[in-house]
Formats: C-alpha cells, sequence, structure tokens
C-alpha cells in the first residue's frame, strides 16, 4: 500500500468516525411516540405537510384533554421526499427512536419500501394518502392500513358513473404518469374495457410541470371523447380543465381523490364548474370534519392542503385504538383498528383485514356553484 | 478599511437584504379572511442577521484570498497541517488501526438507523469513485450518471422477479450491463465538448428514466417492483437487522475493491491517458493516444460502478421505482466529486460522507433542513472551491527513491 | 390511437400554435441562460428558481392590490414591474454570493455553488410561503377580437408570443447597439482581453445576470397566468427545458436560444398530437441529441475552430 491509498483510508475513517456521532434519545420515556413520515422538501411536500398539520392539531387537541392512557403524545416528523431509499432511513430512524406507531408514508412506493422495517419491528402503520391497491391486497404487509380507498375501488366507481350515470360511450382516459396518477388511469382502462358498454379512445400520460397542456388536449378533442377520466392530483388537472374550457370544450371531466380538494376550485376558479371528483362520503357535512377545516384555518391561516382529512382520520383512529387496546402493544393495536369504530371526519370507520377502511363511503361529488357537492 | 466604514457596508447590506426579502418573507396572503399577513419580525431577523453576518462573510473572504496569495507569489507549497500529519508513519499508523476496527465495530455500537444510513452513505462513496473516472479523471462532464445506476438496480430488480436469480450472480451482470449502457451513450457524444457533452447525458439520464416510467409491460411503470430480494449468504435466512448490518459489511468491502482498482487504474497506463486529455485533448492526440478508445473505456469503466451499485441499491431498499433516478441523482453524485476535490478518491469519500449524512443529521432542524443543505453546499464551495482534498500533481523525479511519487515540494 | 390517414389542416395548426406558445415561454428563459453561459461559461441552474421568485412576487403584488381594491391592467403592469425588478435584484444577489468569489476557481466548483443556489431558494420560497399550489390571477387581459378565434388561439397564447418577440427584439437591440451591450460582446468573446481594453468585467457579469433575471421574471408572469398555479417548485422542470433550449439553438447565441425554444415547443407538441405524450420528453431530448451529434454546437452555434 502506498502513501497514497494509505492516506485515502485514514481520510475515510476519519470521516465515518466524525460523521457517525450519535444523537442521544431526545424525549422523555414516558410518552407516546407517533412517527409522521411523508414527503416535507422537495416538489411533492404539498402532499405531504398537510398530514402533518393535521397530526399536530388531532395530537394538541387529544393532549389537552389529558393525552392517551394517560400519556402525552409527541410526534416525531421524519421526512422521506417520497423517494423509496430514504424512505427506509426514515423508518429505521423511526425504529430506533422507539415510536409506538408510524402514521405515513404518503406516496405508495416509498411506503411499499418502508413497510419491510416496520413489519419486522411490529410497528402499526397508517397511511393517509397510499392508494396503490397491492398494500393492502397482497397480504404481504399486515401491518399496514389506510384511510383511502385504493385505486382500483375509485377507479371502479368513476367507470361506474361515467357509464351508468352520464351515460357516455367515448371515454379518454389520462394520468400524470405517476405512482398513484397511473396505477388508477390503468384500472379506469381496464374497468372501461371489461365493460364494453364504453370505448377508451385516448389512453395518456401528461407531463406533470409542463408549461402547457393545449397539445393533449387538441388530441382529446380530436378523438371525439365524450369524457375525460383523469388520474393524478389538482394542480395538473386544474390545467388541463382550464385549457379544455377555454378551447370551448364541454365535456365531462372526472377525477380522483386528488382533485377533490377546495384547492382544485381555488386554482381552476371558473373553470372548476361541473367537474366530477370521487372522494369519502359527507365530508362536507360531517361537524367533525368542518371543525377540523376551521382548526387549521385558525391555526394556520388558509384552507388545509391534500389529504388534511385523511391525516386527521389515519390519526385519530390510531390514537382511538391505543385507548381501545389499553395499550401500544402491535397485535393489541391490530385487534383494535379492525374491531372498533372511531369517528372521523371520514365517517365511523374501522378496518378490516387486509387494512382498507370500512364505513368510509365513497360517492362522486360534482363542483357546483364553486363548491363540491355531492352527487346523488 | 476602517471599521466605521465596514460599519456602513453591512448597514447597506442589510439594508438591501431586507428589502430582497421583503415580499416573499414579510408578505403573506391569508386567502380565507382576505387580509395581508405583513410578517414583520422576519424583517428583523433578516436585517440583524445579514448585518452580522456580512462581517463573518467578508471576514472568511479576506482570508481565503490571504491564503492564496502566498500560493501565488512563490513557489513554496506548505502542505496543510492535516496532510503532514497524515504523511507521519508514527501518527498514521495508529489511526488507521483504530479507524478500521471502529469501521468493523460500528454496527456493533450504533443502532441499525445509523448503520443504515452509513450504508447509504457508501453507496454514494462507490457512485462517486465510479463517476469521479469519468468527470475528475477523464475530465467528461456527465450529467445522466444515474442512468447507469438505474439500469443496474433494473437489471436485478427485474430478473429477481421473473427468474428469482441471486444477487451474487446478478452483481456482475449489472456491471456489465453498465458498461454496455456507457459504451452506447459514448459512442455518439464523442464529438462532443464540455457543456454540449453535459446537456446530452443529462437528456439521456431523463430518457431512461422516461422509458422506465412509461414502459409498463418491462418495468412495471412508476408504481415500481417491490420485495426484492436483499443479498443471500450461504441460505442463510437473517432478520432484518441482521440483514443490515451485513449489507453494511458488504458495502464495506466492496468500497474497499473499489477504491483499490481506482487507485490502481489512476496509475495504470489508460489512468495517465485520460488525466492526458483531461488536460489537453489535442496534445494527447499528438501523442499517439487512441481519443475514441479513451474516453469509450472512461464511459464504461465509470458506468460499470454504477450498475453495481445499483444492484447493491436494489437489494438494500428491496423496492425501487423511477422516481428514485431523477436528474436531482445525478447532480448529487456530481457535488459529491465536486465538493470532495476532482480527482481525488480521499475527497470523493470525504464528499459522499458529508453529503449524503448531512441532510440525514439535520433532521433535527425539520423544516429547515434543506434550506441549510442548500446554503452549506453553496458556503462550501465559495470558500473551498478546488474541494475538500486538493487532489495534488504527481510530480515523478529521476534518483533517489526511483519511482515513488511525492507531493512538490521544491 | 392512431391519428387517421386523412391530413387534417385544423388539427395540424391547433399544435402548431401550441407549440408556438410553449416555446415562446421556453425561449424567454432560456435567453437568461444563453446570455449567462455565453460570459461565464456558467449553467446558472438557479436560473428557474428566479423565475419562480418572479411569479410569487407578481402573484403577492397583485393580490395585495387587488385586495385594496384595484383591477384591470394596472395591477398586471405593476406586478409585472416589481417582479422584473425583484427578479432582477435576486439575480444579481445571487451572483454576488455564489459565483463571484468563484471566478478564479475549478471550472466545476460554480456549478455545485448553482445547484445549492437552486434547493436554497427553493426551499425559501416553501417555508417563507406555502407548499401549497396557489392560484395565479389571470392577469393578461381578454383582447375582444381575439375571442372568434379563441378555439385555435386565445389572446393569452397571442400575448405571450407578442411579448416574447418583443423582449427579443429589444434584447437583440440592447446587445447590438448600446455601450453595455457592446461590453458583454466583448467580455463573452474574451473576458482577459476586454478587461484589458478597460471594461469593467464584474459590472458587465452583474448586468447580465440582470437582464437575464428580468427576462426570466416576464416569462414567470406569462406562464403563471397561463397555466393559472404556482408553488415554489416550478422552476426546477422548466429551468431544465429551457436550458435544453438554449442548447439546442447553439449556447450562447440570443437567436439560437429563440430558435431552441421554438424547436423544442413544436417537437413537444407534435410529438404529443401525432404520437403520445406519454414521450413528450423523450422526443425532446432525443431531437436534442440528434442535432448535437450533426451539428455539434447547436443549431445557430458556431463551432469554435480548435486551436493549438
Amino acid at each position: 500500500m502506498d502513501h497514497h491509498s494509505r492516506r485515502t483510508f485514514l481520510a475515510f475513517f476519519c470521516a465515518a468516525f466524525l460523521t457517525a456521532l450519535p444523537f442521544g434519545p431526545l424525549f422523555a420515556a414516558d410518552a407516546i411516540k407517533l412517527g409522521v413520515a411523508g414527503a416535507h422538501s422537495g416538489d411533492l411536500a404539498s402532499y405531504g405537510l398537510p398530514t402533518v398539520k393535521a397530526a399536530e392539531l388531532v395530537v394538541k387537541e387529544i393532549n389537552a384533554k389529558g393525552g392517551v392512557l394517560g400519556r402525552q403524545v409527541e410526534l416525531l416528523v421524519e421526512d422521506d421526499v417520497c423517494k423509496p431509499e430514504l424512505a427506509t432511513n426514515t423508518a429505521t430512524k423511526l425504529v430506533s427512536q422507539n415510536v409506538n406507531a408510524v402514521i405515513g408514508h404518503i406516496c405508495s412506493g416509498a411506503t411499499k419500501a418502508a413497510l419491510g422495517i416496520y413489519k419486522d419491528a411490529k410497528l402499526v402503520v397508517i397511511s393517509p394518502s397510499a392508494t396503490n391497491p397491492d398494500l393492502t391486497q397482497s397480504g404481504q404487509y399486515p401491518n399496514f392500513y389506510r384511510t383511502i380507498a385504493s385505486d382500483d375501488a375509485q377507479a371502479r366507481m368513476e367507470v361506474e358513473f361515467a357509464i351508468g350515470k352520464l351515460k357516455v360511450k367515448k371515454i379518454a382516459v389520462l394520468h400524470d404518469k405517476g405512482d398513484y396518477g397511473k396505477g388508477l388511469a390503468e384500472y379506469a382502462k381496464k374497468f372501461i374495457e371489461e365493460s364494453k358498454k364504453a370505448t377508451v379512445v385516448l389512453f395518456e400520460g401528461i407531463t406533470p410541470g409542463a408549461v402547457d397542456y393545449s397539445a393533449v388536449v387538441q388530441k382529446i378533442k380530436r378523438a371525439d371523447a365524450e369524457a375525460v377520466i383523469y388520474g393524478g392530483y389538482h394542480p395538473e388537472a386544474s390545467s388541463i380543465v382550464a385549457q379544455m374550457r377555454k378551447k370551448g370544450m364541454k365535456i365531462f371531466f372526472i377525477s380522483d381523490d386528488g382533485v377533490k380538494d377546495d384547492t382544485f376550485i381555488k386554482v381552476a376558479q371558473k373553470y372548476a364548474e361541473g367537474v366530477y371528483a370521487t372522494g369519502p362520503r359527507d365530508t362536507t357535512k360531517n361537524p367533525l370534519a368542518i371543525s377540523a377545516i376551521e382548526a387549521h384555518k385558525k391555526a394556520y391561516g388558509a384552507d388545509p392542503g391534500a389529504f388534511f382529512l385523511n391525516g386527521i382520520a389515519a390519526t385519530q383512529a390510531i390514537l382511538n385504538a391505543m385507548q381501545k387496546a389499553g395499550s401500544t402493544d402491535y397485535a393489541a393495536l391490530g385487534q383494535a383498528l379492525q374491531t372498533q369504530f372511531v369517528e372521523t371526519p371520514l365517517g365511523k370507520i374501522k378496518f378490516d383485514k387486509r387494512g382498507d377502511a370500512i364505513g368510509v363511503g365513497f360517492s362522486v361529488y360534482q363542483v357546483r356553484k364553486g363548491v363540491y357537492v355531492e352527487v346523488k | 478599511m476602517k471599521a466605521s466604514a465596514e460599519f456602513i457596508k453591512s448597514f447597506f447590506i442589510s439594508l438591501w437584504f431586507m428589502l430582497l426579502t421583503f415580499p416573499i418573507l414579510v408578505i403573506r396572503v391569508n386567502t380565507i379572511e382576505k387580509v395581508v399577513e405583513w410578517r414583520w419580525r422576519n424583517m428583523a431577523f433578516i436585517g440583524i442577521g445579514s448585518f452580522l453576518l456580512s462581517f463573518v462573510w467578508r471576514w472568511l473572504l479576506s482570508r481565503k484570498e490571504k491564503g492564496r496569495q502566498p500560493a501565488e507569489t512563490g513557489n513554496v507549497e506548505t502542505l496543510p497541517l492535516g496532510r503532514r500529519l497524515l504523511a507521519e508513519p508514527r501518527i498514521y499508523r495508529p489511526a488507521l488501526t483504530a479507524l478500521a476496527l471502529f469501521t468493523i465495530a460500528f454496527p456493533l455500537l450504533f443502532s441499525s438507523y445509523q448503520t443504515n444510513i452509513m450504508t447509504t452513505a457508501l453507496i454514494y462513496v462507490m457512485l462517486g469513485l465510479g463517476l469521479n473516472i469519468v468527470v475528475g479523471l477523464a475530465g467528461l462532464l456527465d450529467l445522466g450518471y444515474v442512468a447507469f445506476y438505474a439500469v443496474g438496480a433494473y437489471s436485478y430488480a427485474l430478473l429477481n422477479h421473473h427468474f428469482g436469480l441471486g444477487f451474487w450472480a446478478i452483481l456482475p451482470v449489472g456491471g456489465l450491463l453498465g458498461a454496455l449502457f456507457g459504451i452506447l451513450l459514448g459512442f455518439p457524444v464523442l464529438r462532443l465538448r464540455g457543456d454540449y457533452l453535459a446537456i446530452v447525458t443529462l437528456g439521456f439520464g431523463e430518457i431512461i428514466r422516461l422509458i422506465l416510467e412509461n414502459w409498463n409491460a418491462f418495468s412495471f411503470g412508476p408504481s415500481g417492483i417491490a420485495n426484492i430480494s436483499r443479498p443471500g449468504l450461504f441460505g442463510i435466512s437473517m432478520t432484518l437487522n441482521e440483514a443490515t448490518i451485513y449489507i453494511y459489511y458488504l458495502m464495506v468491502a466492496l468500497c474497499l475493491f473499489t477504491i483499490f482498482v481506482v487507485n490502481r487504474l489512476q496509475d495504470s497506463r489508460i489512468g495517465r491517458a485520460w488525466i492526458a486529455l483531461r488536460e489537453d485533448e489535442v496534445a494527447c492526440q499528438a501523442m499517439g493516444i487512441d481519443k475514441t478508445r479513451t474516453k469509450l473505456t472512461a464511459f464504461a469503466l465509470g458506468a460499470t460502478w454504477a450498475g453495481m451499485v445499483g444492484v447493491i441499491f436494489a437489494a438494500k431498499t428491496t423496492f425501487i421505482n423511477p422516481a428514485c433516478f431523477t436528474f436531482m441523482e445525478s447532480a448529487m453524485i456530481l457535488s459529491i466529486v465536486v465538493l470532495g476535490g476532482m480527482g481525488s478518491i480521499a475527497g470523493v469519500i470525504l464528499g459522499a460522507l458529508i453529503l449524503i449524512l448531512t441532510p440525514e443529521y439535520l433532521r433535527a432542524f425539520s423544516a429547515y433542513r434543506m434550506l441549510l443543505f442548500g446554503t452549506a453546499m453553496v458556503l462550501m464551495m465559495v470558500f473551498r472551491p478546488q474541494g475538500i482534498v486538493t487532489n495534488i500533481r504527481r510530480v515523478y523525479r529521476y534518483g533517489t527513491k526511483g519511482k515513488e511519487s511525492r507531493p512538490a515540494q521544491a | 390511437m392512431s391519428s387517421g390517414p386523412r391530413f387534417d389542416m385544423d388539427y395540424f395548426l391547433e399544435l402548431a400554435i401550441g407549440g408556438l406558445t410553449r416555446g415562446s415561454i421556453y425561449a424567454l428563459i432560456a435567453l437568461g441562460y444563453t446570455m449567462v453561459y455565453g460570459i461565464i461559461e456558467l449553467i446558472n441552474f438557479a436560473h428557474g428558481e428566479i423565475y419562480m421568485i418572479g411569479a410569487f412576487t407578481a402573484l403577492i403584488v397583485a393580490s395585495v392590490l387587488t385586495m385594496n381594491g384595484m383591477t384591470g391592467v394596472s395591477v398586471l403592469i405593476l406586478a409585472s414591474v416589481v417582479a422584473v425588478l425583484y427578479a432582477a435584484a435576486y439575480g444579481f444577489t445571487v451572483e454576488k454570493i455564489a459565483y463571484k468569489p468563484l471566478r478564479q476557481a475549478p471550472r466545476l466548483s460554480p456549478l455545485i455553488s448553482a445547484i445549492g443556489m437552486s434547493i436554497f431558494l427553493q426551499n425559501y420560497v416553501l417555508i417563507a410561503q406555502t407548499s401549497d399550489f396557489l392560484p395565479f390571477p389571470n392577469l393578461l387581459p381578454v383582447l375582444p377580437f381575439m375571442e372568434p378565434y379563441s378555439h385555435i388561439m386565445g389572446s393569452t397564447e397571442l400575448i405571450i408570443v407578442l411579448t416574447t418577440a418583443l423582449a427579443t427584439a429589444a434584447l437583440t437591440f440592447f446587445i447590438k447597439f448600446t455601450k453595455l451591450g457592446k461590453a458583454m460582446r466583448a467580455t463573452a468573446q474574451d473576458r482577459h482581453m476586454a478587461m484589458l481594453v478597460g471594461v469593467n468585467v464584474n459590472r458587465v457579469i452583474s448586468n447580465t445576470f440582470i437582464v437575464g433575471s428580468a427576462l426570466a421574471a416576464i416569462g414567470g408572469v406569462l406562464i403563471a397566468s397561463h397555466i393559472g398555479r404556482i408553488n415554489f417548485s416550478i422552476g426546477f422542470i422548466t429551468g431544465i427545458k429551457a436550458f435544453t433550449a438554449a442548447v439546442l439553438g447553439g449556447i450562447g447565441s440570443i437567436p439560437g436560444a429563440v430558435l431552441g425554444g421554438l424547436v423544442l415547443g413544436w417537437t413537444e407538441s407534435f410529438a404529443t398530437g401525432y404520437v403520445s405524450s406519454d414521450y413528450e420528453d423523450v422526443f425532446a431530448f432525443c431531437l436534442l441529441v440528434l442535432i448535437l451529434i450533426f451539428r455539434p454546437a447547436g443549431i445557430l452555434g458556431r463551432s469554435s475552430v480548435q486551436k493549438v
């Protein structure tokens, strides 16, 4: 070994030593620790941060009432930027800090990467927004629960609505090429083809963050579609709807939970009128939902963002399960989640064996006069 | 400069920053109550903060200037203290042993979280060393390095998913596929120079990612591939914790192997050809070096490492999707190489550890994590643009000790 | 979906105009890249963030004005002017902090500094404002005479194209005929020589950043009005596209940046229209690779003869 490589080794070990200085435990042992993991920076932060705020609000309220099982609840908020590799770091960090349960992650990909680690550590995970059907249907993640409908459930509802209620024959299916949007769009396409009552005239992914969507809008027009089913989030949806309406296209626009968000109406403004979106039933009249949104407005001075109510429901569900189970033990928690109902902004819910929420009825909403109204 | 002048200068700087950050930092429009929220406190913070920091900034800059002058005027280059210490056998031998022991004991001393992030950092050490061949040695700016990383990761994920092939069988395959793609990319871009090369490689990286995202039948699209097997060890079944530790040791071993190879490569015929090519393409050709072959080997060898690391990455996270391989990832690997010091192995290692571990340890600052990270990147470049470890040019001298290389001291 | 055998002229025209709009926006931002690159050979990754900050400033100013009862074109003008001024100030400050101390540094160091700056500015806006998408009011006036043609080209599109044309013309004039423009060209050709003949190089570089950032802010206001929403991360992807456009046209060349933007816009638009938007970006990058293979200096770039 020559001088050069010796120095290399030395530098290497020095660095390893310096950077590995461990951080001691930051919290007292007697509090209940709830991990909150998701994208809190980067381009998907707008889907992760509302859940943090939701958890903060719920925990603040519960702590003011004396906490859970007589213990205060503490949140450990960790960022995963929706990246699978960072999600595993986040997960091991939360595990090594001895959290009692985890709310998260936000993106299905990151959730899948992290779940194995939680499973090994026997931790319950509740996601407010990971919709990939595999998460519950594959049976590989017994510790996973969610307060949102899976892609296939939403897609089925959208397709049935389009074919049954709106009686359309030609449907254009669009998606944002993402985890969530494309998964949903693929199911929608499958269900339309299976129904044999309508045809998919266009199936395309749009580029999120593009400066203009006129080309794809022209294409929808040219395909003579009577309705568009869009899988994805509200920012792109609002641009597409606006450009469609500006071009004088009055066809139906049907989308998902990612669009059933008041921000969509604020952004798309008059163009939002008439848009359909699926989402949890009767949130607009549920007193808990109304008070949660009020609390958010009071605390942060703005309307809540995406998946806020799902985040509230997830936090309430897990804390309720702890209270009912009388412990934070993994088996007892799972048992409580599957048997005990809890009142949430999404309705009175519990979970089935696979981890999907029971009691979150889904319905189709339409924007009428600037608000989402449930379509009966 | 006189104290009063300094004071006035700082005053104007703080005034400028207060003005600059005014709309974004002070005004916030409350869309609910339709009122404007004025956060004057932020302005005060900025004012005081920038006033004080401007002194520090100038002091540091002047120190940097002073540091540079002797090096420019005189030829005498004094080695920094750290280096002199490292050149002393009595000091570095025990230090080396201690560090070797520390590395070995690391997973036993710290939690699996620490081991896990250290493994991530080691993955980037290998990526950095691989890119260092292309950028640091051959001087070809590659902004799409992540493409080869993706090739390796997907080759393991797909072969494992469809045929159940194991980690050890795919590790070399990943490397080979990486090399193949490196050559594929290398051919068309041979004529390009500098930043044109950079943008084409960037495009190439994006093309690979977009194909993975769109071609569902092949790559399972954006939902990615889950449940990839972890590396095996003679069929022993391991708990997650044991697996984490096992992968850590695996990475340490692979890093040592990489360091060994790259170090050998530097001194080889092809290594010297790369450096010559980086310094002067025309002169290099005139000396009879085959430019095409030299460039292609650089691309291929750099990509080989990325392909191999990709396999390990897929095995470590057990889940991959196209979002793991964005342009930001390439930018991060490039930052590791430049920040550490181009062409220097120790530098790349330090760079990787700093850039990957800093955001992890900054988690304590939660919301300000990435803000501080960005600031740190700018500051490190401003105050140490040549990187943390400067690559000392080898001087080959006749006589005394044969071919042994020494830093220039005369 | 097959596009059918017949050639549909209307469809073609619509795609062409969509591409023109998109291309104009790329061109406006590409101008900033190309100017900075021409002078200090730096890929200014923070340029996309400057455009984002321009859009944010315009939104904030516009909201404050509308809340105080102002309406119409005056809001547009005031918001744009403030946005342009602030973007210029940010560009100037970023250069002073992150690039100026690096004049003598190895070539790639400013690049890393730029990436760091980009991360910093994104998170600065994220923390100071919000992570959510904010609705951007359509500040651009609706031109009544365009209404009958709105299915092909709306007034927003027309304004975007015209503004880009005007800005490019003004910039070309500025570079060609003013003293500062001449100094810029001199600095771009040979920095040391320019210094020797008495050009204040530091000032020229500062001015380049100011002009480039101002153009980015105009682009920011236009795009935000066109797509109707902004958040802190919009700058990154548009920045990369615009940089691609600049290289496509031949980096360092102003007509090149515009042409590159338009070619990129049209490629994307036609690729979406006639093939599939799934591979919209793949087409854009493939075109880039092809052009650079056959014309290594871009469409309008002069290939520099290497001297020994």
